[in-house]
This record gives structure tokens, C-alpha cells and sequence, in this order.
């Protein structure tokens, strides 16, 4: 199976269908494929080995998604928010390349050996021009890699995940019903195209005939105008991106009525938050998605019914489902190891290691770091007795003080359990006499007055004393990347500087 | 006539009775004798031989995007073109695969 054959399928099944854009003026599942079909020949004829793409959303990234692996080509999204250096840096490892430019890009990157540019414009003029011939929507190699995408490295330089076709593809005919959406349904996707859930979302989207509306960039206010204005039944996000949502949603009393169906992932989403969204939006059902760039996007989820189920239950275990990300998909296997490989049993802590057709688990110039089919997601977890996972967070993120080692994400739940708490980060910092120490900054909530000592304490009373943060920064805001990931080295570079 | 033919995941085939192509997701080790509408599949590209229909039985159709499977979970195909007559290993029909949707998470 080949990415260009997802949408091929669409375009037989279902062609009349508006695939993107208002329903009034979109481009159907019949046209997308034709430009796509085009654009394929377009890209197979310009210069390099790869179709990278430095742009905010619109229908050119379904265009460039779909032509470049039908042009055989990978396709590199990256990070138009970069700093000029970065991004240079960033195309600069793609050559040869060619690559799609939003508007200003090519000013910033300048000119790179092995680079060719197509600006944005042209590249969807050329894909609308019907003396352009149509390439092969079959041809395809399922082994060759149909997409390769820079994690976020947070932790450290980006690594280039790689994605074959046979991944996608799989994730993709297993989880979603071909044609299964209702005519009506429509996804808003805010999230940028170098974010797996940008890519997931337009395969996903194009099998089963859900309408997509792209965001150039995420905006609560534009968002809601959005979903409002275009009758949206589906959204992903981020948690900074539900949050802020909420609070529009808050302010304003015209709710979200055409909303069904809202998933959330990406990064660790604090349980007050889902309960004020279930709260305000009652009519909208949650998903709570697990998953990794490696494992081409999600492994696990969390139903609107298990939702629903854990926030009505008055038993403790039940109810803390809801911080959970719910059970595997059927087609992946998950297990709890400890650091020597022995998986463990419900209850305990250990890393994330998972199995599947979707999982790639490849980096670029590493090769396979998979051991008999089985990744290491390098985040820390465990099962309860019912099979729902919990993430306790990266593994790399660990503080070990003293050859103890402590969980930020345990800390910072600790943290948020107090009132005036609205956001928490919890990260060591060199120490001579530990070798690390357990700092925090906090966000008070709304109102709110935190008191540094009465916080230590409320901690020490919830955990043990060496769990307890040595000092806690209370500031406006925590630094997270525009997909929601909290920065922990900015963090750690700005509370060593504070409190080293 | 009966071919048994080597599948391999990602292989296309394609009728030699009607309109209906799949894609091979999963197969067993060993020859499969796959049929469209009584008769042997062809691979996509090879010209079917001519003149021949849908045997009694093996009309019923496949419909796009559906998967099928010969209940054993070993053979999975899924149907990238429906067509007019029905899949079967042997003389053995293919089921549809029963999947329970899961909610959308992108």
C-alpha cells in the first residue's frame, strides 16, 4: 500500500465530495487527486531527492503530501517558526532538495547549495494547469519512505523520523473506515503541516471523506469563528491550544453547537482542564490520542465513553482513567519494561515500548532502533489492571538526585493538585552536593497569590521530602513550542541561571 | 482452471470478471488460490482472458475500502476498486472483516 493510493480510493469512492475548504467553493476528492496526480509529475521533474516544504497551512499541503510520494519523493515539512539559523540548517540536511516556500521564505533561506525553490503560488498554478500530464496514482513502492519529519528536540539536536508508506498506510486502513464519515462532517486542523497529527490528519481525513478546513495558523478567536462559521464537527489539539479555547469559549455564551467530536494529544493534559472542557462543551465528545512522530501518529486513545465513564465514577481507580490515554489500538501492542528489558506487570512504572505495523521507529542515517519489531518510546508509564496506559513523560526528563530518580510529571501533578496553581514544570538543575536538584516554576491561576513555602509543603505533604522542589519561580507563563511542548531546556537554562 | 499464485502484502490483483481490484494487506506463507467471481485473480497490468462471467454463487460483489478476510485472519485484502462479483480462496467465499470504527483521533 502507498500513501497515493489512500487518496486515489477517495477520489473512486466518494470524488463528489468536497475534500477541502467551504463546501460552496472547496476542492472535491476527484480534483485533490488530480492535483495531486500533477503534482507528482511536477515534483519528479524538479531537481533533488526529496519535497521539502516551509509553509503554514492551506490545500497546497495535501497537494505536496500526496504528489511527492507519488513523484517517489519524501516529504519534509519543517518548522517555518525556526529561527533563521535553524531553518537554514534544517534544508541545508534535506539537499538535495527540492523545496515549497510560504511567503518571506525564500528571502530567509537564502540560496543553499542543492536546494531548488517553488514558491507556494506557482507550485498550485503548475498542480491546476491541465496541459501538466498525471502521474500514476498506483505507482509506488510501500518500503520507500513517504515522509520524513524533524522531532522537536526538546531535549536536544532534531532527528529526522522516518515514515514509510507501509506505515502510514497501515496506520491509517486499521484505524479509520473508508467513506465512514457522514457527508456533514467537516475538521478544522490548526495544527502545522511539520506536526505528525498535520500529516495523520490529512490521510485520515481523505479516507474517510471528512471535509477539512485549514487554519493558516492557530488562533483561539479564529478558531471559533471557524468552527462556527463552517458548521466544523471535528478538531484536534494541543493542550495550550484547549485551554485557551475554553477560555474563549468561556467568555463568549454561543458555545460550540456544530462540535462533535474533539481530540486532544500531544503533550500531558492536566485533569482540570478535561473536566472544564467537558463542562462547558457537553455536547462534544473527547478523545484523548496517544501517540509519537516514530509511531506514525496515534497508538493509544481514550473515548468520549471512557471519558464519560471516568468522570462519573466515584471510584477512585475509575476515575483517574481520565488522566489516562486510554487503551491501545487493537493493532498495537504495548508493554511496560524496566531499564534490563523485563516487561512488567499492571501497576508499575517502566517504559513505553510498543509494536505495530504503523510503528517506525527509524531515524535518518540510524536505521532501525527496533528490537524484534518493539520501540522504545523513551516516555515512562504503566498499565492498570483494565489496560489503560498512563505517561508520566519522557524518560530523558528524569531527575536524578542523589541516584534517586524522580519523575518531573509526578511532581508537577503534585503541584497542580493545589488551587492556586494554574500551570506547572517541574526540571533539575546541576547541584554540586546532589549532582541534580528538583526546581519548579509555576503559573498562578487567575487571582491567585502562590506562597513558595506553603506550595513546598503542600508538595511535601502529597510526596516525599526529596520530591519536594528546592525553590518554585512563579511567573506569567511556562515556554512551550507552538505544538505544545513544554521547552524543559529553555526551562532548565532559565531556573539554573535563577536558582544554580 | 485453478492458479494458485505467491501473494505478498502490498501486491495489486485485479478481476478477471469485473470491475474489482484489491490491495494484499496480510497473506499466509504458500500459494493462495485467490478467485474473483469463480475465477483465478490476475495481477493488476496482465490482461484477464476474455469472455469469461461471474460463476453462480460468486456474484455478489465487493464494495470499496472494505476488507476482506477468509475468517482465518492469515489472507487480509482490501478492496481498492468494487466490482460486481465475489472474492473467494478456492471455492471458500471471503468475509467481510468486521471491524469496530474507532473514534477519530485526528
Amino acid at each position: 500500500m502507498h500513501v497515493g493510493m489512500l487518496l486515489q480510493m477517495a477520489a473512486d469512492g466518494m470524488g463528489d465530495r468536497v475534500a477541502l475548504g467551504r463546501v460552496s467553493d472547496g476542492i472535491t476528492m476527484a480534483e485533490l487527486a488530480t492535483r495531486a496526480r500533477r503534482a507528482g509529475t511536477v515534483l519528479a521533474g524538479m531537481p533533488g531527492e526529496r519535497v521539502a516544504m516551509v509553509d503554514l497551512n492551506s490545500e497546497a499541503v495535501p497537494i505536496a503530501l500526496f504528489g511527492a510520494t507519488l513523484a517517489g519523493k519524501p516529504f519534509v515539512p519543517i518548522n517555518y517558526r525556526l529561527t533563521d539559523e535553524q531553518l537554514r540548517d534544517l534544508v541545508r540536511r534535506t539537499a538535495p532538495a527540492t523545496v515549497i516556500t510560504g511567503e518571506g521564505v525564500a528571502e530567509r533561506l537564502g540560496r543553499i547549495p542543492g536546494i531548488e525553490m517553488i514558491d507556494r503560488k506557482e507550485f498550485l498554478d503548475r498542480t491546476a494547469d491541465t496541459s501538466v500530464e498525471e502521474a500514476d496514482p498506483y505507482a509506488g513502492d510501500p518500503d520507500s519512505v513517504a515522509v520524513l519529519l524533524y522531532t522537536s528536540g526538546t531535549t536536544g539536536a532534531p532527528k529526522a523520523a522516518v515514515l514509510r508508506n507501509r506505515n502510514l498506510t497501515s496506520y491509517v486502513i486499521s484505524t479509520v473506515e473508508f467513506a465512514g464519515a457522514g457527508e456533514d462532517e467537516a475538521a478544522v486542523v490548526s495544527v502545522p503541516p511539520y506536526h505528525i497529527a498535520g500529516i495523520s490528519s490529512v490521510l485520515s481525513s481523505t479516507y474517510s471523506g471528512r471535509r477539512v478546513v485549514h487554519l493558516e495558523t492557530f488562533e483561539p478567536r479564529v478558531w471559533a469563528d471557524v468552527v462556527r462559521a463552517e458548521a466544523v464537527t471535528h478538531a484536534m489539539v494541543v493542550p495550550t491550544m484547549l485551554n485557551r479555547i475554553l477560555d474563549m469559549v468561556a467568555g463568549d455564551d454561543r458555545g460550540l453547537p456544530s462540535l462533535r467530536s474533539l481530540s486532544y494529544g500531544g503533550g500531558p493534559m492536566p485533569s482540570a482542564v478535561i473536566e472544564r472542557a467537558m463542562a462547558l462543551l457537553p455536547g462534544v465528545g473527547f478523545v484523548n490520542a496517544y501517540g509519537l512522530t516514530e509511531t506514525a501518529s496515534t497508538i493509544a486513545l481514550l473515548g468520549p465513553d471512557d471519558h464519560r465513564q471516568a468522570h462519573a465514577s466515584e471510584d477512585p481507580e475509575l476515575r483517574a482513567r481520565l488522566a489516562s490515554v486510554g487503551r491501545p489500538l487493537p493493532t498495537v501492542e504495548v508493554v511496560i519494561r524496566d531499564v534490563d528489558g523485563t516487561v512488567l506487570g499492571p501497576g508499575t512504572r517502566g517504559e513505553i515500548w510498543v509494536r505495530g505495523e504503523q510503528v517506525a521507529g527509524e531515524y535518518e542515517g540510524h536505521g532501525a532502533g527496533a528490537d524484534d519489531g518493539w520501540f522504545n518510546t523513551r516516555d515512562e508509564g504503566h498499565l492498570d489492571e483494565g489496560g489503560f496506559l498512563f505517561v508520566h513523560g519522557r524518560l530523558d526528563d528524569v531527575i536524578v538526585r542523589g541516584g534517586e530518580n524522580l519523575s518531573p510529571g509526578e511532581i508537577e501533578t503534585a503541584l497542580l493538585e493545589h488551587p492556586s496553581v494554574a500551570a506547572a514544570a517541574v526540571v533539575g538543575i546541576p547541584d554540586p552536593d546532589w549532582g541534580e536538584k528538583v526546581v519548579a516554576a509555576v503559573v498562578p491561576a487567575e487571582g491567585a497569590v502562590v506562597d513558595e513555602d506553603e506550595l513546598r509543603d503542600f508538595v511535601r505533604g502529597a510526596l516525599r521530602s526529596t520530591r519536594t522542589p528546592e525553590r518554585i519561580e512563579i511567573r506569567d507563563d511556562l515556554p512551550f513550542s507552538e505544538t505544545g511542548k513544554l521547552l524543559r531546556r529553555v526551562l532548565r537554562e532559565e531556573l539554573a541561571e535563577r536558582f544554580g | 482452471m485453478s492458479v494458485a499464485v505467491e501473494l505478498k502484502p502490498g501486491v495489486r490483483l485485479r478481476s478477471a470478471v469485473g470491475e474489482t481490484e484489491v490491495v494484499v494487506i496480510k497473506t499466509p506463507t504458500g500459494a493462495v488460490d485467490l478467485k474473483c467471481g469463480g475465477h483465478p485473480v490476475v495481477p493488476i497490468g496482465d490482461e484477464p482472458p476474455a469472455g469469461l462471467s461471474a460463476e453462480p454463487g460468486f456474484d455478489g460483489g465487493t464494495l470499496i475500502g472494505k476488507r476482506y478476510t477468509d475468517g482465518t485472519g492469515e489472507l487480509e485484502l482490501l478492496c481498492s476498486k468494487g466490482g460486481t462479483a465475489s472474492l473467494s480462496v478456492g471455492a471458500k467465499l471471503l468475509v467481510l472483516k468486521d471491524a469496530k470504527p474507532l473514534p477519530s483521533s485526528d
